[in-house]
C-alpha cells in the first residue's frame, strides 16, 4: 500500500503554507505562497481573503505533487490559522465584503476605550477571559457592521458569514457558495470575545454588549474531529482539524498534560501553559483561552503569555541600527562581551503586552554608560526576550499554582544558543527543542490524523517527540535575582510615556 | 573593474564599465554576475548600478558567521538527525581545529549534553577531514598528530592521501580514529563560489553506521551528502 500522509494548512500572517507528514511525525513536503500586506491607513493592516483562498489551492496540490504522491494518499486536512483576523463574506455569491482585519490592527483603540466605559478593560473577563484590547475579533466585528452602509441589516437578514480564517477555508474546502459548511472550532472561538469560556457557546450578552447578530456566527466545533468532507482542492478528503496557531504549536509539542508549557519564539512570542479541563482566571496578565477539544470530551484550557516585541527587536538591531548584517550574528556580537554591562533594553514599541498590558508604555534603553559598547546592546537585546519570558513564567506560576519544570521551545529564535542558556538561567529550568520545529503545522496535522485514526491517540503522538536540544540552568541564584531587578525597574521607567494629550485619533 | 567600482561611491551602470575598459557589455555583465555571486558587488534598489559591497573591509575575517551557519542548518540537521536517528553535527576549522557549531541529539530522548562551542581533533573525525581537505590556509594542517586509538591516522603522508580521497569522493569518513567502538559520516558544505565553510556529519555505534565488512553505510552516506547540498543551496540562495 502506499504511504499515506496527512497535509497541514497553516495559514499564516504572512503566508500559507501545506506541510506533509508522515506516521512517524516527519516532515516530507513543503509548499508555500506570501499574500500581500495591505496597509489602507496608519494602523490599519488588512488581507485579501480571495487572493488567501487562491494560495490554499495552490500550495496544497503543490506539496503533494512535489513527492509524486497522488491525492488518494492524503488521509486528512488539519488547519492552524492566524488567529483573530476576521472576515465578512456574502453566502450567497461567496464573495469577502471588504478585506480581512488582521490581528495587528489598532482602528478599534476609539471602539474599545469606549466599550471599556467606566467599567474597565476586565468588564467580560469572566465572560470569556479577555480583556478589552483591539488584539480579539469582536470589537473588529463591531466596526465592520456599523461601518459598511447595510451591512447590519443584511446581517440581520443572515444574507452575511463572519468568520476567522479557518471559517473561511472550511466553507470554501466544502463547496463556498453551493452548500458550504460555516463552522469554527473552539480555539479560535476563544479569541473572539463572543464565546463563553466555561460554556464553549456564544454567549448572548457578548453579542448583545458588541452588537452582533448571532445569524452571521459559524457554529462551533471541537479542535480535532471530522469537520466535513472536502469537496474542493482535495475533493474526498476529510477536514480533520481547526486549531489557532499557538494553540496547534502546543500540540503540536505534545503539551497534553496540565503543567506542560511551550513557548513559540518568532516575531512575538507566545508562552501556553496547559492548566487541563480547569479554567484558570489570571489575576496576573495572562490570557484565558481553550487549548483544544477532541472530539465529544471535555475541552483542555490554557493560560497564555503574549510578548508582542522578541524577534522583531533583533530585526529593529538589523535594519534601524544596522550593527549586524544578519539576524542570525547578533550571537556573535552578543559574545564578544562577557555580560549585559549594566544595560537594559525594554522593547515597548507599542506599549507592553502581558503581564503589564501597558498601551501607554514606551521602549527605554537604561543602565546607559560610556562604557557600553554595541556588544552590550546586542547582549541587552537577546535579554529582553529572556526577561520578557520570565515576567510570563512568573506570572504562570503565580495564576496556576502549577510552577513549571521545564519549557519546550520552539520557532526561529531557538538557533540562538546564547539566548536558550540564558533563557535556562534566568527560569532555572530545563530548555529543551524539539526535533521538529514546525510544530505549528505539525499539531494542526496531529489533532487531523487524531480525528480520523492515522495515529490512535495522544500517547502515541507523544512517542513521535524527540529531543533535539537541552540547556540546563546554571546562573548564581544571588546574580539572576539582581538582574532580575535589574530588568523590573527599567520596566518601571517605560510607563507613562505616551501622555493623554498625545494620543492620536 | 573592482578599482572603478571603489572609486565611485554612487555605482557604475554596465555601460559605465564597458566604455572605461574597452569591454562588451555581455562580458561586463559575465564578470559583474560572477562578482555579484561571491558578493563582492551589489545591485542597487533600481538594477541599474552597481557598487562594491562592504565586505573589502572584512575579508580577512571568516566570511560566513558560525551563527548564520547554523540557523542555515538546523532544520537540514534536525531532519537528518530524524531520518538516520544518530547524533548530528556542523562543524568548521578555526585555529587548527574543529569547532562545533550545531548539535542535534540522537532522536532517542537519553541524556545528551550539547556541545557547540567545544572543539574535535580534525584528523581524527569525519567532520574535521571534510573541512581539512578543503582547507588552503596551511597553517590548519596540524604538525603533530595526536593518537586517539590505535587507529587514529598519525601519519602526514597518510593523512594527505585520505584527504584526497575525501576530495575525490567528496564526503569523508572515520571508524573507531577517535573513540573505540564509534564511527561517523561528513560532508562538505560549500558557500558563495563553491567556499567550503563548515561541513555536516553523524556519528554513532560502529554497527550502526557501518555493513558487516566495516563499509559505511551507502544510505547513511547519501543522506549525508545531500544534507550538506541542502545547507548550501540554501546559503547561496539568500546570501
Amino acid at each position: 500500500m502506499a504511504e499515506q500522509y496527512v497535509a497541514a494548512v497553516d495559514q499564516g500572517t504572512n503566508s500559507t503554507r501545506c506541510i506533509l507528514f508522515d506516521r512517524r511525525g516527519r516532515l516530507v513536503s513543503v509548499a508555500q505562497r506570501e499574500h500581500r500586506q495591505l496597509f489602507p491607513r496608519p494602523g490599519w493592516v488588512e488581507h485579501d481573503a480571495a487572493e488567501i483562498w487562491r494560495n490554499v489551492t495552490r500550495v496544497v496540490p503543490t506539496a503533494v505533487r512535489q513527492i509524486g504522491a497522488e491525492p488518494s494518499q492524503i488521509v486528512a486536512i488539519g488547519i492552524a490559522n492566524q488567529r483573530e483576523t476576521s472576515l465578512l463574506w456574502d453566502r450567497f455569491t461567496g464573495w469577502p465584503i471588504g478585506n480581512a482585519v488582521v490581528w495587528q490592527d489598532t482602528r478599534t483603540s476609539r471602539l474599545v476605550s469606549e466599550l471599556a466605559g467606566t467599567e474597565g478593560p476586565d468588564r467580560f473577563a469572566d465572560l470569556c477571559g479577555l480583556p478589552l484590547t483591539t488584539y480579539f475579533s469582536a470589537p473588529r466585528l463591531k466596526w465592520m457592521l456599523d461601518h459598511t452602509p447595510g451591512l447590519r441589516e443584511r446581517a440581520e437578514r443572515g444574507e452575511v458569514y463572519f468568520g476567522t480564517m479557518e471559517s473561511w477555508l472550511i466553507w470554501n474546502f466544502t463547496g463556498g457558495a453551493n452548500g458550504g459548511l460555516h463552522v469554527t472550532d473552539v480555539t479560535n472561538a476563544s479569541r473572539t470575545m463572543l464565546m463563553n469560556i466555561e460554556t464553549l457557546e456564544w454567549d448572548d450578552k457578548l453579542l448583545e454588549a458588541f452588537d452582533v447578530p448571532r445569524a452571521v456566527l459559524p457554529d462551533i466545533r471541537p479542535s480535532s474531529g471530522v469537520f466535513a468532507t472536502a469537496t474542493d482542492v482535495l475533493p474526498g478528503v476529510r477536514i480533520g482539524a481547526a486549531l489557532g496557531d499557538q494553540q496547534a504549536a502546543l500540540f503540536g509539542q505534545t503539551c497534553f498534560s496540565p503543567g506542560e508549557a511551550k513557548c513559540t519564539y518568532g516575531t512575538g512570542s507566545f508562552l501556553l501553559l496547559h492548566t487541563g479541563h480547569e479554567i484558570v482566571r489570571s489575576k496576573h496578565g495572562m490570557l484565558t483561552t481553550v487549548a483544544y477539544q477532541i472530539g465529544d470530551e471535555p475541552a483542555s484550557y490554557a493560560l497564555e503569555g503574549s510578548m508582542a516585541v522578541t524577534g522583531s527587536l533583533v530585526q529593529w538591531f538589523r535594519d534601524g541600527l544596522g550593527l549586524i548584517h544578519t539576524a542570525a550574528e547578533i550571537e556573535t556580537l552578543a559574545r564578544t562581551v562577557e555580560d549585559n554591562g549594566g544595560a537594559y533594553i525594554v522593547p515597548a514599541f507599542s506599549g507592553l503586552f502581558a503581564p503589564h498590558w501597558r498601551s501607554e508604555a514606551r521602549g527605554v534603553i537604561a543602565g546607559l554608560t560610556g562604557y557600553i559598547t554595541k556588544g552590550h546592546l546586542a547582549r541587552a537585546v537577546l535579554e529582553a526576550t529572556g526577561f520578557q519570558t520570565l515576567e510570563v513564567v512568573d506570572a504562570m506560576n503565580a495564576d496556576s499554582g502549577i510552577a513549571l519544570t521545564a519549557l519546550k521551545v520552539d520557532g526561529g529564535m531557538t538557533a540562538n544558543n546564547l539566548l536558550m542558556q540564558f533563557l535556562a538561567d534566568l527560569l532555572d529550568v530545563r530548555v529543551v527543542r524539539p526535533m521538529v520545529t514546525e510544530t505549528v503545522s505539525l499539531g494542526a496535522a496531529y489533532a487531523a490524523g487524531l480525528a480520523v485514526g492515522y495515529w490512535p491517540d495522544l500517547e502515541g503522538l507523544r512517542s513521535n517527540w524527540h529531543r533535539a536540544g537541552q540547556w540546563l540552568p546554571h546562573m548564581d541564584p544571588d546574580r539572576r535575582a539582581t538582574e532580575y531587578a535589574n530588568w523590573k525597574a527599567a520596566v518601571q521607567r517605560t510607563f507613562n510615556w505616551i501622555r493623554p494629550e498625545q494620543v492620536a485619533e | 573593474m573592482l578599482r572603478l567600482l571603489a572609486a565611485a561611491p554612487d555605482g557604475l551602470g554596465v555601460a559605465d564599465l564597458g566604455n572605461a575598459l574597452g569591454l562588451a557589455k555581455p562580458t561586463v555583465h559575465g564578470i559583474l554576475r560572477t562578482l555579484q555571486q561571491v558578493g563582492f558587488v551589489e545591485q542597487d534598489h533600481t538594477g541599474a548600478h552597481y557598487h562594491l559591497s562592504d565586505i573589502f573591509g572584512r575579508l580577512g575575517e571568516s566570511y560566513l558567521d558560525p551563527n548564520e551557519l547554523r540557523s542555515r542548518a538546523i532544520n537540514w540537521a534536525d531532519s537528518l538527525a530524524s531520518r538516520s536517528g544518530e547524533v548530528v553535527r556542523v562543524g568548521r576549522l578555526v585555529d587548527g581545529k574543529v569547532e562545533v557549531v550545531h548539535h542535534v541529539f540522537r532522536p532517542d530522548d537519553s541524556d545528551q549534553d550539547l556541545d557547540v562551542g567545544t572543539t574535535l581533533p580534525p584528523h581524527a573525525t569525519a567532520l574535521g577531514k571534510a573541512v581539512l581537505a578543503f582547507d588552503t590556509s596551511g597553517a590548519a594542517r596540524p604538525r603533530r598528530l595526536e593518537a586517539y586509538t590505535t587507529r587514529t591516522i598519525t601519519d602526514p603522508a597518510r593523512l594527505a592521501e585520505e584527504l584526497a580521497t575525501v576530495r575525490a569522493r567528496g564526503w569523508a569518513s572515520e571508524l573507531e580514529e577517535h573513540t573505540v567502538e564509534l564511527a561517523s559520516i561528513a560532508a562538505p558544505i560549500r558557500g558563495l563560489g563553491g567556499l567550503v565553510v563548515g561541513a555536516v556529519g553523524l556519528a554513532g555505534r560502529l554497527e550502526r553506521i557501518c555493513d558487516s565488512k566495516l563499509r559505511h553505510r551507502p544510505d547513511l552516506i547519501s543522506m549525508v551528502r545531500s544534507t550538506a547540498e541542502a545547507i548550501a543551496r540554501d546559503l547561496r540562495e539568500d546570501t
